[in-house]
């Protein structure tokens, strides 16, 4: 007989509605034998109590179901970004507010280099609060002359370099003529690059190498640690390449015994035709382990809406942009889901514009009655701008919506004056309208966009402040307990894995956060606040001070 | 340093014939070695029998030819295919069916060592009127007619009215020339330009479709100038290449595909002639003959 081990806590809020509070949960082989009073929990005989989180709150482990591992591997360069953000050792980094204060910090990183000619990368600037300044060349010619300097934006869409990088790319010529590289009245490029055509040829001498979807080994360390800091203890990486070494990386080191998180890759669409796809997840799916679940598609049907790429139906931009692109053939789309409803495969799409969500939906429901699949669970992943007649359709098929809460907060003010307008940007992310719909729904970070924090997640569902501080669209707020739900039980939904995580109650698996408020006693607008101690994941005790 | 390699787009959307295009051009490569770009291996992008040994990313072909696919890095692709020994003459890139042909055209420009040697878009006679007003995918159909130099109208065996169909897309596409196929038969001189020889080689295609005339032009041109009213003039050329002599003796070398016109240096003497292709039913000869001489 192992071990039984009784935790005792302030309040165990179970997220399971026969038994939604408790003071003690019990835990055996790494999962839960049951939650209840000590008394309860005592009849399962011999028992360890521990104490350890007698003054804590323990809440299901958050499930964040929208997220890359490649934050990971980010932490390895220079943080640009506008807000203050944490990094895997826990490390506060300051937000900076002006450019100069931008460079001070690339150049104080450059100074520390031994290799004179080594790059120096930074990602997260966000221009769009320094009231949209173009940053040119010769801005990060202030870091360096000699050593090539590029700087991610925050979209992930636009990169910085500076004079180096660009004639170590060959690029610093008279006469170029790409719509992703803006010239200076001197004819030559300014240094911002746009779109991955025009990144790509330089990223790889500034340090951002070409494929920037997989994490390396260091960076899934590094994403586990925020994992433990953030209360998460499930977490996708939407979506991985996987090739053969990356695979054979992820499964090494999600098997170490100190590796404190399940990951949940998701096979990204493209590089195989429909039919080897498929085969090849099935594959994947049949090497997963308790802590590395593979076996899901992830498929992108448009760009983004802030970078004028996503999808819209009628009136399209607000300020007149061209519509946006499709990143997959609508037929392409079409066989994708009839082969993965065959195969019992599950597919989570990436529509921002709600074009690209009608477009989902329209394929959706003639592969359904080919292939009946009902608990599919197929999801809509951002799925930014639905509106209420999308949200019915999509429940009606038996899908899920994992929508994008944090944009709101990050770049709701921009949407709302310039992108889609006020009265789509005010509906952006209804999750009222998705759950009056009756549409299983869980809500992201989609880190590394914006920081990977559940609880930040959840505050803004609620909340629906932006930057400006500013409530945007005050009828789609849910509630706490909604909320809460969305970052547990609703993403675990979303991923078939609601047996087996997502609330404490008899046979999950032992994952918790650990946190030191009830998030259901402080007021709303204090919930991203509540601090995180750490997780327990699979029994295993992992505190974000020992990280 | 060796001459820039030259490289064709070849667009549309799914079902347009890209496929049967560049396979047709593979089996009549004629000792021309062709390095094929794919976004991906779909299914099968080239004839079974052409194969002659396939890896992961790399199908050979017969003749010398070579087929891989880039996925999300068309740079590095293509870097790759510029550094093969033995060299590929001419590159072809088969964009996949939403992308916007314009955009691949823009990053082949970003290399050194590498030539647009045209967009080439095709259009299935049978449905692409019916694409460009589907309400996902009719922007993206106009948009990849408007980028074209060269729209190839395929499938022309199996409408009734082939013509109307190719007054629709010349309509959508004012300027640029359609050229009507079947089975992906376009004379390939027309389709990717002409060698650097500069001889046409039309009569070996026995095309009766085209016709093709050498003019020998005046000397002390503008070629700039030139160029420009070759290709937007009205001449009705589908390609043209040749050499002329500017006021300061010095040669240049004018390629023109459709509406898209090019002008180079070139370092040494040539005979100053100019070669022109198009469509005999719109090849304006009388005018040429005027301009040029």
């Amino acid at each position: 007989m192992s071990d039984i081990t009784i935790y005792s806590a302030k309040k165990i809020i179970t997220m399971n509605s026969s038994r939604p509070e408790a003071s003690h949960v019990a835990v055996r082989d790494g999962r839960i034998l049951g939650a209840g009073t000590l008394e309860e929990l005592a009849t399962w005989g011999a028992h360890t109590l521990d104490t350890r989180f007698a003054d804590k709150v323990i809440l299901p482990g958050f499930v964040e179901g929208h997220a890359h591992t490649m934050e990971g591997s980010l932490w390895s360069k220079v943080y640009c970004g506008w807000f203050d953000r944490a990094d895997p050792d826990g490390k506060l980094w300051d937000g900076l507010k002006s450019l100069d204060a931008v460079v001070d910090r690339l150049k104080a990183a450059a100074d520390v280099l031994s290799d004179a000619e080594a790059p120096v990368s930074g990602w997260q600037l966000d221009p769009i609060y320094m009231n949209n300044t173009r940053v040119t060349r010769a801005d990060l010619d202030r870091v360096s002359t000699t050593r090539p300097v590029g700087v991610l934006h925050a979209s992930g869409h636009i990169m910085n370099v500076n004079t180096r990088a660009l004639e170590l790319a060959g690029l610093l010529k008279q006469g170029i003529n790409h719509p992703g590289i803006p010239l200076g009245d001197d004819g030559l490029p300014t240094g911002e690059l746009k779109g991955p055509d025009a990144m790509t040829p330089v990223g790889a001498h500034v340090g951002f190498e070409r494929n920037l979807l997989d994490a390396d080994e260091g960076g899934l360390r590094n994403f586990a640690k925020l994992c433990v800091r953030s209360g998460t203890t499930t977490i996708t990486d939407l979506a991985s390449r996987m090739d053969g070494e990356t695979v054979e990386m992820m499964l090494r080191v999600t098997g170490e015994k100190s590796f404190p998180a399940c990951i949940v890759p998701l096979r990204f669409f493209m590089g195989l035709p429909a039919a080897e796809l498929i085969e090849e997840v099935k594959r994947l799916k049949g090497l997963s382990t308790e802590r590395l679940r593979m076996g899901r598609i992830k498929v992108v049907a448009d760009g983004s809406i802030q970078g004028f790429s996503a999808r819209l139906r009628w009136p399209g931009y607000h300020n007149g942009a061209e519509n946006g692109l499709w990143y997959i053939a609508p037929d392409h789309l079409a066989e994708l889901y009839e082969r993965a409803l065959e195969a019992g495969l599950q597919i989570h799409t990436h529509t921002n514009g709600d074009q690209a969500t009608q477009l989902a939906l329209d394929k959706l429901a003639p592969a359904l009655q080919k292939h009946p699949n009902p608990d599919h669970r197929f999801t809509l992943q951002h799925c930014q701008l639905a509106d209420a007649a999308q949200f019915k359709q999509a429940a009606k098929l038996g899908m899920c919506v994992n929508l994008f809460a944090n944009h709101h907060f990050y770049w709701g003010d921009e949407h709302y004056t310039l992108t889609v307008g006020p009265d789509r940007a005010t509906r952006m992310n209804a999750c009222r309208t998705a759950l009056d719909a009756g549409l299983p729904l869980a809500v992201h970070s989609d880190a590394p966009i914006t920081p990977l924090a559940p609880l930040f997640t959840a505050w803004g569902a609620v909340t629906r402040l932006t930057a400006s501080g500013r409530v945007q669209g005050e009828q789609e707020r849910i509630t706490v307990a909604e909320a809460l739900h969305a970052i547990t039980l609703g993403a675990a939904y979303t991923l078939h894995m609601d047996g087996e995580i997502g609330s404490i109650e008899t046979g999950k698996r032992a994952d918790f956060a650990i946190l030191e408020q009830d998030p259901t006693e402080v007021d709303a607008v204090a919930l991203k606040d509540v601090p995180v101690w750490g997780t327990v994941q699979g029994g295993r005790v992992f505190a974000a001070a020992d990280l | 340093m060796s001459e820039p390699l030259p490289v064709t787009v070849v667009g549309g959307y799914l079902g347009a014939g890209k496929t049967t295009l560049v396979n047709h051009l593979l089996r009549h490569a004629d000792g021309l070695k062709f390095a094929v770009l794919v976004n991906e291996f779909g299914a099968l992008p080239i004839d079974e029998d052409l194969i002659e040994a396939q890896s992961d990313d790399l199908i050979s072909i017969a003749g010398g030819c070579v087929c891989c696919s880039f996925g999300s890095d068309l740079t590095a692709a293509l870097l790759d295919m510029g550094a093969r020994e033995p060299r590929p003459d001419h590159i072809l890139i088969e964009a996949s069916g939403v992308a916007m042909p314009s955009a691949i055209a823009a990053n082949v420009g970003l290399q050194e060592g590498f030539r647009l040697a045209g967009i080439v878009v095709l259009a299935d006679s049978e449905t692409v009127q019916a694409q460009a007003v589907d309400d996902y995918l009719g922007d993206t159909i106009l948009r990849q007619l408007k980028d074209a130099d060269l729209i190839v109208q395929t499938k022309t065996d199996l409408v009734e009215a082939p013509d109307a169909v190719t007054r629709w897309l010349s309509a959508r596409a004012p300027g640029v020339s359609v050229l009507q196929a079947k089975q992906g038969q376009v004379p390939r001189d027309v389709l990717l330009g002409l060698e650097t020889s500069g001889q046409p080689s039309l009569s070996s295609h026995a095309d009766a479709s085209f016709e093709s005339h050498v003019f020998a032009t005046r000397e002390g041109v503008d070629a700039l100038e030139l160029a420009r009213e070759l290709a937007v003039g009205g001449y009705g050329l589908v390609r043209a290449k040749g050499f002329v002599r500017d006021a300061e003796g010095q040669v240049q070398l004018i390629q023109i595909v459709g509406q898209r016109y090019e002008v180079t240096r070139f370092g040494r003497q040539m005979p100053v002639e100019l070669v022109c292709i198009g469509l005999k039913s719109q090849l304006s000869t009388a005018r040429l003959k005027a301009l040029l001489r």
